[in-house]
């Protein structure tokens, strides 16, 4: 499984969608966050494999 | 997705552009589209002295070291605010951007607003009408003053902020819904000065706030994270959600909005700014500009303290 794991929230979804997919799926605006794997930025094409933890960085801010 | 310079992997993807990069040809692309920001809309030059106010967000260390890589002349300034709320979130945000300062070699002044008045901002906001229901309003009150004290008192050219295309848009975006047209004349990427106001502008006004999420990150730097506990359920954020699902259907929309609309301004949907302007005069007090009759807000909210202000250097 991926784990997605966003500000206190987590997921967990199948392997093998894309980012974009993934996102859809939890309902999860692609505008409203950055994702990173292992560090490093990844964009809404790259396919998530088993095992992947995916951080979600919340990009809105302000009051 | 592959990087449209290089050819590499892409880090960051920008659909309203078209446009991907990898880390380091995004990190070179940020600044010269600031750059050309500052150039366009004549916001400073490399000759005259920048303030920076700098909350220790994302958005404004980014600007913070974007200015210093490109080579301006910018210090910052930090305001404490005193929000403790339980995650210390003034305490850790005056750290992150004095552990950047101090990284850096830049110059920092702080000014803690309960140490020159006495009140922390959500005491003040506790206090007062105006913030009873949530301290936003006087805390915008009390930043903009000291923002325009500080670079008034210490000779400052001018005084830029963080905002980036989604706060403005959010803004833009509340003004219209109630047709505040005083707030729309004023909103764009230069405030200009006036006798005892400073210059104010906008360096990240077309930039995205997720391109500058991506930047942060990319360039490694420190920011707080955590929200500020006061703008959970802020109007701006409600307004800035809305906007990502419209952005999320028609790529470019945000900016769209953004910039037609100074462009409509431009071309005379608004009356003439200097009709509004010639209303302000100096508060009798403080000195900086007001519209209302005799002490300006700040003056009236301060009206019990009286306390007399000086800038800590760092």
């Amino acid at each position: 499984m991926v784990k997605i794991v966003l500000r206190n929230q987590e997921f967990e979804v199948r392997p093998g969608m894309t980012l974009l997919s993934t996102l859809q799926k939890i309902d999860v605006l692609p505008e409203s966050v950055i994702a990173a794997r292992d560090g490093e930025l990844i964009e809404e094409d790259e396919i998530l494999k088993d095992g992947d933890t995916i951080k979600l960085i919340a990009a809105i801010s302000g009051g | 997705m592959k990087c449209r310079t290089c050819g590499g992997k892409a880090a960051v993807n920008m659909r309203q552009h078209k446009l991907a990069l990898c880390k380091e040809h995004y990190l070179e692309w940020i600044p010269g589209q600031v750059e050309r920001f500052i150039e366009k809309y004549a916001m400073f030059t490399r000759q005259e002295k920048i303030l920076v106010a700098v909350s220790g967000g994302k958005d404004s260390l980014s600007l913070w070291d974007i200015l210093q890589r490109l080579g301006y002349q910018a210090d910052g300034l930090y305001i404490c605010l005193g929000i403790d709320e339980g995650i210390h979130y003034s305490s850790e945000s005056q750290r992150l951007t004095e552990a950047f300062a101090v990284a850096n070699g830049l110059k920092l002044h702080v000014v803690d607003i309960q140490k020159e008045y006495g009140q922390t901002v959500p005491e003040y906001a506790h206090r007062t009408h105006r913030g009873q229901t949530k301290p936003c309003s006087v805390c915008g009150l009390i930043k903009r003053h000291e923002m325009n004290r500080v670079a008034r008192d210490l000779g400052y050219d001018v005084l830029a902020t963080g905002h980036n295309l989604d706060d403005e848009a959010a803004t833009l975006f509340g003004n219209t819904l109630t047709w505040s047209g005083d707030y729309l004349l004023r909103q764009g990427p230069v405030l200009p000065g006036t006798p005892g106001l400073a210059r104010k502008v906008k360096p990240l006004c077309r930039l995205y706030e997720r391109e500058m999420l991506a930047y942060a990150l990319l360039r490694g730097i420190d920011y707080i994270y955590d929200e500020c506990p006061f703008a959970e359920d802020a109007t701006s954020i409600y307004y800035k959600e809305l906007l990502n699902r419209l952005e999320n259907d028609r790529p470019g929309v945000k900016l769209s909005f953004y910039l037609t609309f100074l462009e409509a301004r431009r071309n005379g949907l608004f009356a003439d700014r200097e009709q509004v302007a010639a209303e302000l005069h100096p508060c009798p007090r403080c000195g900086q500009p007001t519209s209302s009759d005799g002490l300006c807000s700040f003056c009236k909210m301060t009206d019990r303290l009286g306390a007399a202000t000086t800038v800590k250097e760092g």
